[in-house]
């Protein structure tokens, strides 16, 4: 889960990890008051999801409250285009008033798991203010790691040596080695899956805070952070993918016009290869999961025949734990209840898989079976074909 | 011949009173294994649709002498159960899936300090067709024969299987790793136990996006494995930065790939199999069937 950049603040301030005085303003009015009372120059930040906002024109420097209240009012309500938005953009709904600082150096700070070791992994670099990819492309040398220890997590001399590998020493030591404690104390404390500083500012006048924060969460252990889990704005989702949630399905919607419904992440995945290997294009993955009810396939149906760019549906189930029976009582209450006009190819392997077959058969659908993968997804993809034509 | 389970494996199921539990420790049951009990934090001394049920694992390892631990404990206690696990019985399997990241990096610390296996955790579990089903994988689909099956996946490696049966190809031992991105057992391991297995005569093995764990594998192929392997990685197709189902299952920072990592094990010399609907097809030609 993603939270956004005033809220990540809010839980660096937390836990004693500096950052820009400020607040969040969902009104012009209400950013010149912040601003008003900050005093001097202010940065006026979008709060979206994505990153590359500059860019896009959704971070502006003002001069004076007025300014701010100017900026304000043309960032809020936008449709803020990055590279990392969808291509019609996010619409803004909050900002972000800080104190602008005069910079003197800018640098990376990140906390994450390293899969390969198994463990949380801090990282630091002195080319802040770049993606990291890009700096670890270009110049591997410049990213500095240390391996927190599963059980004793991060100690002081290596924070330490990651101070110094910054080149910070002196009082910009002394503030440097209790940030990096305590932005790992928040990783571990909140489940973080990345805190990502980035840029780490020395100030002209020798104080070292985080300009900006991205934290991301383990979704699995939202269940024991409800405050936590509050934080999510729905607003930064596509619709559907807020659907299918709520029915613990998962779903993620893509551009292409064959809807996919197959149990389990890896035959889910597959599904969608195999139907670009036919010559179509996925429009979504789904993974109903392996003890999915009628209803939960009911809903699921509802969520991935709503997305308008589906011409056909590919049903690919190996039952497992899933019976093939339960599948198609909700693939029938689905189709009934919906009154869906679309195409649909089954294919269906598994526990009482006789039984569910017969069941689909005597129901009416027009439903197409297929003896294999290949097989539906090479039928699915002529119907998408033939419904655009 | 087989690795990992077998006749001798006696299984004792954490969380056996729950639903998920009680179902999978019958249909292991069912299929011939030895289900030894299971076990329910404050239950213990109670029985569970037939199945006797102890406080804790160590109980289970002196009463009925349990070899081999199967988890279906919720995800808040998954990881404490791994442990408990991993101090009492040689194999751990879990089978839970959505537990913390944070607290798989301790528990697989403290497995690491054991001399016990973990597979899993998120996975389907172990199956030696004929001998010992540990696991919720269908047991019926299975034959028992020559080809070692290992996958982070769980219903792709059904149907790899059921495409293998199909072709009247059995297999040795089937083994999932599982899709989270800390597990215990890696695919290194597995084909280290593949290649000195007398009774695996060739490999299929299913990756998917995410992690450097087949491009690992593909190393040690290079390196080590004598035998012949067909691999498969799924998610050609996934966009990056969005989590395929598995927490595992990201393609992050333009890393992680379905490309790379099919390039990778080609180099190793296995044959890369491109649609799913070809990798039975492809280990028959491979073994000469």
């Amino acid at each position: 889960m993603k939270v956004h950049e005033y809220q990540a603040k809010a839980l660096l301030r937390e836990f004693g990890v500096a950052v820009p005085k400020g607040d969040v303003a969902d009104t012009p009015g209400q950013a010149r008051e912040i601003a008003q009372r900050l005093g001097g120059k202010v940065v006026v930040k979008a709060q979206i999801h994505a990153g590359g906002r500059g860019k896009g024109g959704g971070i502006k420097l003002a001069d004076d409250p007025a300014g701010a209240e100017r900026a304000a009012g043309q960032i809020l309500g936008m449709m803020l285009k990055t590279p990392q938005t969808p291509p019609e953009g996010i619409k803004v709904r909050n900002v972000l008033v800080e104190e602008a600082s005069a910079i003197d150096r800018e640098l990376y700070l990140s906390l994450t798991l390293d899969r390969g070791r198994s463990t949380h992994v801090v990282m630091a670099s002195p080319a802040g203010g770049m993606e990291i990819e890009e700096v670890a492309a270009r110049t591997p040398d410049k990213i500095l790691r240390e391996w927190t220890h599963p059980a004793l997590g991060l100690g002081d001399f290596q924070a330490r040596r990651l101070a110094f590998g910054l080149g910070l020493g002196g009082e910009q030591l002394k503030q440097a080695v209790p940030l990096i404690r305590n932005l790992f104390r928040l990783y571990l404390a909140k489940d973080c899956s990345l805190v990502e500083i980035n840029p780490l500012v020395v100030t002209q006048d020798g104080r070292v805070f985080a300009l900006d924060a991205k934290l991301n969460f383990d979704d699995n252990a939202l269940f024991r952070h409800k405050e936590i889990a509050e934080l999510r704005d729905v607003n930064e989702e596509d619709p559907l993918d807020v659907e299918a949630s709520k029915y613990s399905l998962n779903y993620i919607k893509l551009d292409g016009n064959v809807g996919c419904m197959v149990n389990g992440a890896g035959l889910a995945m597959a599904t969608m290869d195999i139907v670009k290997l036919a010559g179509g294009e996925p429009a979504n993955f789904l993974d109903v999961g392996g003890g999915a009810s009628p209803e939960q396939i009911e809903n699921a149906f509802r969520i991935l025949s709503s997305d308008p760019g589906v011409k056909a549906v590919f049903i690919n189930v190996f039952g497992g734990i899933l019976r093939v029976d339960r599948l198609a009582e909700g693939i029938i209450g689905a189709v009934k209840k919906l009154g869906l006009k679309l195409p649909v190819v089954l294919r269906a392997e598994g526990t009482n898989v006789e039984q569910g077959k017969k069941m689909l058969a005597d129901s009416g659908l027009a439903l197409t079976m297929a003896s294999d993968m290949a097989d539906g997804a090479s039928k699915a993809v002529a119907f998408a074909k033939k419904a655009r034509e | 011949m087989a690795v990992l389970v077998d006749k001798s494996t006696r299984v004792v199921v954490q969380g056996i009173t729950g639903k998920e539990g009680a179902f999978h420790a019958a249909r292991c049951k069912e299929y011939g294994t030895h289900v030894v009990g299971g076990v329910t934090p404050g239950k213990g001394g109670t029985s569970h649709d037939g199945f006797a049920v102890w406080n804790t694992v160590g109980e289970a390892v002196a009463s009925e002498g349990a070899n081999c631990a199967l988890i279906f404990v919720p995800p808040a206690a998954a990881a404490d159960a791994i442990m408990e696990a991993a101090a009492g019985v040689p194999l751990v399997i879990c089978i839970t899936e959505g537990i913390p990241v944070a607290d798989m990096v301790r528990a697989k610390h403290f497995v690491a300090s054991t001399t016990s296996r973990l597979i899993g955790p998120n996975c389907p579990g172990v199956i030696t067709p004929s001998q010992a089903k540990v696991g919720i994988m269908p047991g019926h689909i299975h034959k028992a024969g020559e080809v070692g099956v290992l996958s982070r996946s769980g219903t792709l490696t059904y149907e790899v299987v059921g495409q293998l049966s199909a072709r009247n190809i059995g297999q040795s031992t089937c083994v999932g790793i599982g899709g989270d991105p800390v597990n215990g057992t890696s695919f290194v391991d597995v084909l280290r136990l593949f290649n000195d297995d007398a009774g695996t005569r060739a490999i299929m093995m299913i990756g998917e996006i995410g992690g450097t764990a087949e491009e690992e594998a593909a190393a040690f192929i290079k390196a080590s494995v004598k035998k012949p392997v067909v691999g498969f990685i799924c998610g050609q197709t996934a966009p990056p930065g969005r989590r395929m189902g598995h927490a595992g299952a990201i393609i992050a920072g333009g890393k992680g790939t379905a490309a790379e990592k099919m390039r990778a094990l080609q180099d190793a010399g296995v044959t890369v199999v491109k649609s799913p609907a070809d990798m039975g097809a492809t280990v028959a030609k491979v073994i000469g069937k």
